[in-house]
Order: C-alpha cells, then sequence, then structure tokens
C-alpha cells in the first residue's frame, strides 16, 4: 500500500473515477523514505538551503514536543482536553513558517502547535484548552485570530481580513487552516466563493487527516478530491503530500506570493492523517483500525525530513540529539507552567462584554463580587478554625 | 527556542478602538419634509464622509441602492470600495464584516429582510457577539448589522418577521430600533460610532413616515428610552412599529377618560430600566405591546423586570399585546396578528378596571 492508497469510497468500484483521482496524485518534494521524488516539485534553492532546510526540522522536532506534552498534560488532568496535531507536524509547521510577519493566521482548535512556532507562548496557545479563558494570547499583536470550535466559521473572517488588507493597500496574506470535515460547512463555501468574487490574498490550507472526529473522507464528500473544489469557485485548487513539509512549504508559498501579488486565493488540500483520537476524549478503535494508524506511522512527516538531512549530510546523531534537547526543555518548561493551577479572576467575566459595561452588568458584576468576597471571609474563617479551606 | 516567525512589535493596524467621530459639524439650512428612509440614508452617508473606516456592503446595496433604497447613492458618492455589493450569502456577509473589523474597518452591512438574516446567526451568536470578550478587548467588533423587520405592508412569507427577541436574548450584542425619523437618524450615527456590534432594526412600515427637520439632529444615547407622551393613569411601553399604535391608543384612550404614558424603548439592549420602572412608579399601570410571538418574546422580559421591581405599586398585572403565537401570517390575514389599536385598548380597559 501506498500514500495514495487513500480511502475514497467515490473510487470503489469505479476505474474511470479511480483513473481520474490517479491523476491528481498529491504534490510532493521527499516520498515516504525521504527520497527526492523524481519528476517531483522543484522548490527554490532558498527553501532547500541548509539553514532553512534545519529550520523546518527543528520546527517539526518542536511540534511533536509540543503535542506530546500537551498530550500528557491532558492525560494529568492539566488541560481540559486536547485534541492532537500528532502525525501533521508538517502541516503545523509550515503554516507557521510561511508567514510574514504581518500576515495573518486562522488556525482550528487543533493547530495549537503551530501557534506555538509563530512564536506565541504555549501557556497563552493553550488558554482555551486550559479552561482559563476563551483565547490567552493577544490576537493582534500575534496576527493570530483566536481558536474556536466551531468549524469553517473563521473561513470568512479570514476573507474578511485579507480583503479589508487589499483595500488599505497592505501586502498582508490571510492563511486559513481547516480540517476535510470543515469543507462540508456552508461556511467554507460562503467563505471561497467570496474570496474569490473579491480576489482576497487569502489561502485556504485543508489539513486532510481523512477523519472529522469519526467520520471518515468517503463518508464526507463524494468528490476525488477537496482541493478539485476549488474549480467550482474558480481559484486553483493544489493537492498535496501533506507529510513533506519541504513540498508545503513550496507550495504554500507560490500561493501567498500569488495572493501578495494581487492573483486572488487559492485552495490547498495536504493528505495527512490524524495519528492520535479526535481528542483524549475519544475512542478511535470503535471507527478505525489500528492497521491503519500503523501504516501511517511509516510515514512520519519528521522522520521523513531527518531521513532526507541524513542522506544528504545536514544532519548528524549528534546534532539530532541537540535538536531534541532543545525540544525537552521547550517541553519541560510547558509543564512546569502548566502543571500549576491557573489564576483566574471573575471580574473577567464583566470587563470585556462591551466596551462599557451595561447598568445590569454593572448590577450583575456588584453581585458577583459580593460572592467572591463572602467565599474569601468563609474560607479565611475555616483556615482559622483548623477547617479546610 | 528559536522558530519564531511573528514579531510582537510591528506597527499597528488601524485602530478599531479608536474613537470615531461621532457627528459633522451641523449645516444651517430650512426645514424639510424627510422621511424615516432618507434619514437612515444620510445618516450612512454622513458616517461614511466622518469616517474613512465606514463601509457598507450588503445584497444589491451598490447599484440598486438596496431594495428599501436605503442605501442609494452612496456607491456613486463614496466608490465601489466604500460600498458594494456582496455575493449572496449572508454568513458570508456577516463574517467578512467580522475580519474586516479585526483590520481596524467599521463595517455596516445590510440583511435584505428580517428572514433572510437567519442564515448569519451563528456568525452572529458564536463570534460577533463574542469576539471583544474572547480576545479581552484584544478584537472589538465596530459593525453594525441593518435589518429592515417587522409587518404590516403586505409582504409575502419570510418578509415579516420580528427577530429581536432572539438577538437580544444573545449577550454582546446592542439591539436598536428607532420609531421617529430623528431617531433614525441619530441612532444609526450613533451605532455606527459604537465601539460595540449593534444590530439596527428599521421599521420597515415606517419608512415612508416623515418629519419637518433639518439633518443632522442629535436625540438620546443608545440605551435611552424616549417618553412620546405623558401621563398618569398608565405606561404603553412600545418599540419601532407599534410606537405609533401606542400613541393612536392614547389618544382614544384620553376620549375614555383615561391619561395615558406613551415609552418608545429605542434601545432594547441596553435596556433603560430607570426609565421604564421610574414611568410604571408614577402609573402603577403598564402595557407592553410587540408585534413578535408573545411567549417567550421581549415582552415577557419586560413584564418581568417591571414586577421584581414594581410590585408592590402595581395596581394591575403587567400585561401584553403582542402579536400571536403563529407562524408570521399571509398578507390577507395579518391583520388578525398584528396588534391594533382596538386590542390595545381592550387591555387598556382591562388593567383600568382590574
Amino acid at each position: 500500500m501506498t500514500l495514495l492508497d487513500l480511502p475514497l469510497a467515490a473510487t470503489r468500484g469505479n476505474p474511470a473515477a479511480a483513473a481520474s483521482y490517479w491523476d491528481t496524485d498529491p504534490l510532493r518534494y521527499l516520498d515516504e523514505h525521504g527520497a527526492p521524488v523524481e519528476g517531483g516539485l522543484r522548490p527554490a534553492p532558498e527553501l532547500l538551503a541548509t539553514d532553512r532546510l534545519l529550520a523546518l526540522y527543528r520546527a517539526l522536532r518542536l511540534a511533536r514536543a509540543f503535542d506530546t506534552e500537551a498530550t500528557a498534560l491532558v492525560m494529568q488532568g492539566h488541560l481540559a482536553v486536547y485534541p492532537s496535531s500528532r502525525g501533521q507536524e508538517a502541516c503545523q509547521a509550515a503554516a507557521a513558517l510561511c508567514l510574514e510577519p504581518q500576515d495573518w493566521l486562522f488556525p482550528t482548535y487543533r493547530d495549537t502547535a503551530a501557534l506555538a512556532l509563530r512564536g506565541i507562548d504555549p501557556v497563552e496557545a493553550l488558554t482555551l484548552l486550559r479552561g482559563s479563558w476563551h483565547c490567552g494570547y493577544d490576537a493582534k499583536r500575534w496576527r493570530t485570530a483566536p481558536q474556536c470550535t466551531p468549524l469553517a466559521t473563521q473561513a470568512p473572517h479570514a476573507v474578511g481580513l485579507a480583503l479589508a488588507a487589499k483595500m488599505a493597500g497592505d501586502p498582508v496574506v490571510a492563511l486559513c487552516l481547516l480540517g476535510d470535515g470543515a469543507t462540508s460547512e456552508g461556511d467554507f463555501h460562503e467563505a471561497c466563493n467570496s474570496a474569490a468574487v473579491y480576489q482576497a490574498p487569502v489561502v485556504f490550507l485543508v489539513q486532510n487527516n481523512q477523519y472529522a472526529i469519526s467520520v471518515p473522507l468517503r463518508k464526507q464528500t463524494h468528490a476525488l478530491s477537496l482541493a478539485g473544489k476549488g474549480v467550482g469557485y474558480g481559484m486553483p485548487g493544489v493537492r498535496v503530500d501533506g507529510n513533506d513539509v519541504i513540498g508545503l512549504m513550496h507550495v504554500l508559498g507560490e500561493a501567498i506570493e500569488r495572493a501578495r501579488g494581487g492573483g486572488g486565493p487559492t485552495l490547498i488540500e495536504a493528505i495527512t492523517y490524524r495519528i492520535r483520537p479526535h481528542t483524549n476524549a475519544d475512542d478511535a478503535n470503535r471507527y478505525r483500525d489500528t492497521s491503519e494508524v500503523d501504516l501511517w506511522l511509516g510515514r512520519d512527516p519528521v522522520d521523513r525530513l531527518a531521513r532526507y538531512l541524513t542522506a544528504i549530510g545536514h544532519l548528524d546523531a549528534g546534532l539530532d540529539a541537540a535538536i531534541g534537547e532543545e525540544g525537552a526543555k521547550y517541553a519541560a518548561a510547558m509543564r512546569e507552567q502548566l502543571a500549576r493551577e491557573p489564576e483566574v479572576d471573575p471580574a473577567d467575566l464583566f470587563d470585556h462584554v462591551f466596551a462599557s459595561p451595561t447598568p445590569q452588568l454593572r448590577a450583575q458584576r456588584a453581585m458577583i463580587e459580593a460572592e467572591a468576597a463572602a467565599a474569601q471571609r468563609d474560607g479565611q474563617q475555616d483556615a482559622a478554625h483548623g477547617g479546610q479551606a | 527556542m528559536s522558530v519564531v516567525t511573528a514579531s510582537p512589535s510591528l506597527p499597528a493596524t488601524p485602530s478599531a478602538s479608536t474613537p470615531a467621530p461621532a457627528v459633522p459639524a451641523p449645516a444651517p439650512a430650512k426645514p424639510a419634509t424627510v422621511t424615516l428612509a432618507k434619514a437612515l440614508n444620510q445618516a450612512l452617508a454622513d458616517a461614511m464622509t466622518a469616517d474613512e473606516r465606514v463601509v457598507v456592503f450588503g445584497e444589491d446595496v451598490a447599484e440598486l441602492g438596496g431594495v428599501f433604497r436605503i442605501t442609494d447613492g452612496l456607491a456613486a458618492r463614496f466608490g465601489e470600495s466604500r460600498c458594494f455589493d456582496t455575493p449572496l450569502a449572508e454568513a458570508s456577509i456577516l463574517g467578512t464584516a467580522i475580519g474586516m473589523a479585526m483590520y481596524g474597518y467599521r463595517p455596516v452591512v445590510e440583511m435584505q429582510f428580517d428572514a433572510f438574516a437567519y442564515p448569519a446567526f451563528e456568525q452572529l451568536v458564536s463570534h460577533l457577539s463574542k469576539m471583544r470578550n474572547r480576545t479581552r478587548g484584544a478584537l472589538p467588533m465596530p459593525i453594525v448589522i441593518r435589518i429592515p423587520y417587522g409587518g404590516g405592508i403586505g409582504g409575502v412569507e419570510h418578509h415579516s418577521d420580528s427577530s429581536e427577541a432572539y438577538i437580544a436574548h444573545t449577550p454582546g450584542i446592542h439591539v436598536i430600533t428607532p420609531a421617529t425619523v430623528q431617531d433614525a437618524y441619530w441612532l444609526l450615527r450613533s451605532a455606527i460610532a459604537s465601539p460595540d456590534p449593534v444590530v439596527f432594526f428599521e421599521p420597515k412600515r415606517l419608512y415612508w413616515s416623515k418629519a419637518q427637520l433639518t439633518l443632522p439632529v442629535t436625540t438620546g444615547p443608545i440605551g435611552t428610552a424616549a417618553i412620546r407622551r405623558t401621563g398618569r393613569d398608565l405606561t404603553l411601553i412600545a418599540y419601532g412599529q407599534t410606537v405609533p399604535v401606542a400613541l393612536e391608543t392614547a389618544e382614544h384612550a384620553a376620549e375614555l377618560g383615561y391619561d395615558l404614558e406613551v415609552l418608545d424603548l429605542r434601545s432594547l439592549v441596553p435596556f433603560d430600566d430607570a426609565t421604564v420602572l421610574a414611568s410604571v412608579e408614577r402609573t402603577g399601570r403598564a402595557i407592553v405591546i410587540h408585534e413578535a410571538a408573545g411567549f417567550a418574546g421581549f415582552g415577557a422580559e419586560i413584564a418581568a423586570r417591571i414586577s421584581e421591581r414594581c410590585f408592590y405599586r402595581l395596581e394591575a398585572p403587567v400585561l401584553r399585546v403582542t402579536g400571536l403565537d403563529i407562524p408570521y401570517p399571509p398578507p390577507k390575514l395579518e391583520h388578525w396578528h398584528l396588534p391594533s389599536v382596538d386590542r390595545v385598548l381592550d387591555a387598556v380597559e382591562h388593567a383600568m378596571t382590574a
């Protein structure tokens, strides 16, 4: 079985459709074993420079370390929930590293590793999933929209921001991340259509990880490819191997350059796989066979780049261990901060509902402050009497 | 770790939190006959003149000027980048506005009819209302959604809904509805200048009502009700299209010897408890009038607030005269549904003799 043996129901028992599907092989630079593909993508020399490749490798390792630590933290009750991006590190790294500082990223809830790679402090990036507030980072400062759990609703926001930047004459591009399930939502369709009509500088990156919780792609769409939907909107659609970070960077770079130059939006489908269950609360054994997971573990995006870098002499065991140590330090710092109970303030409940609170909210705030003060007094009394506060 | 691509020290994009200029200097002119529709149109034009961050978009708003002509002439005057037609997709219209507001613009979007706004409901409830709160003020949403609403215009199904309760129930959104030409102008200017999202319900049956005045005018701030008629015996509480019904009822009631006070709420959110409660404290009786179905409607909230705060001053139960609890009826039957002067008078009689 190869990477191309994807669960596409439409091709089953339909040789013509299958043939058509094979015609839309995902683009790639490296094959599953980390060897350049003959007749594959031809990235610009800058992308293949040693420093650049090592930066990509560091990002992949950091994304893996982040995801591994966050998975451990949620198992130990330090996060409310964690949707893992294990296996999707190439998409996470490319999404963060393909952007200029003035560009905007519109992530999904599964893209926390990408936020960390954009430079956002992991505690701030994980605030939503920790449950101490809805968004912990300054969205404007980081040019990164808040994550949230409704699907595809951020897509029209990305279009609006890109349109605004275009109207202002600013060289700003919006990158909108989506999953395969989100392509069934109305907001995805409306956003793609509007983006093309406005020729907005936006790039849609669909991480096709094969599952929307338990529902496989074949139940999500009858289309042969998600990238093919671009035709219907009048924008380029590109299928790319989502575990080949070099191929992803190349394809994203082209789309971003086109958008920045006034060439309008692009729809990119990155073929990848969600190695872990939907979240820690999910049981993937109910809907997929472990042999399928094993197959994709063999297509690991981190190993793939490591093999290539080793083969071309850019990576040896010493450097690999040093990069691994950087990730371990990062994860240890995450653990140190996130294992502590977060501080929360009930005043936060009222401070940002409106620019200035309504009379009704002022009254409710006073009520909550009185309750908090009473709870504190009770706690102090309990402590004074040797009780448990 | 050094894998950082976004710098926090970049120059900021146009700031949505910069206060918007409120009103241009009034130009002295003779009073003229102005329709409510024209006042809205003038408010949009004046807001676009005062602040280049204000952009107007929606279905048919540019060349056509909107199906009710509220945006007439804006595209010609301000150009296609300031007033433009969108694809026919309401969720996208509002979602696009949210993205533009994130970049510092102040979008004013039109939903063509009340019932056509529902596709945008998720964007409104899940994002527009929550974005400021979610981001602790980093991404304020100075967006106005204009919605022509209400019945009595002979419209077929989906052209006469009163959807204010759905919106007013959502924390984080201001809900405004004018009933006079003056308020149409000033409340729309105030809504566009507001740092928070506003759903601006336009009483479409009153679009062609007239007043003699010179624009611009100022009235009250958002969040304040207006006393349209003072009275001692009973308070009629109305908004939008039911304000003229309340005023006409008060005229007839006067002939029966009842002295009614009429409140025009203007702002459902924020709600002006102070004016409403002070009025009911004076009169001891209250009737709420709205076109939307009564069950779980906005009138229930008003009645509850009055009962919680004025119970011992009340001479009669707080009554509601509202639309029936039915899907909005066809044009040939809608007069049975809408709160009529006669039906309000019956309620007045009931309250006065309770």
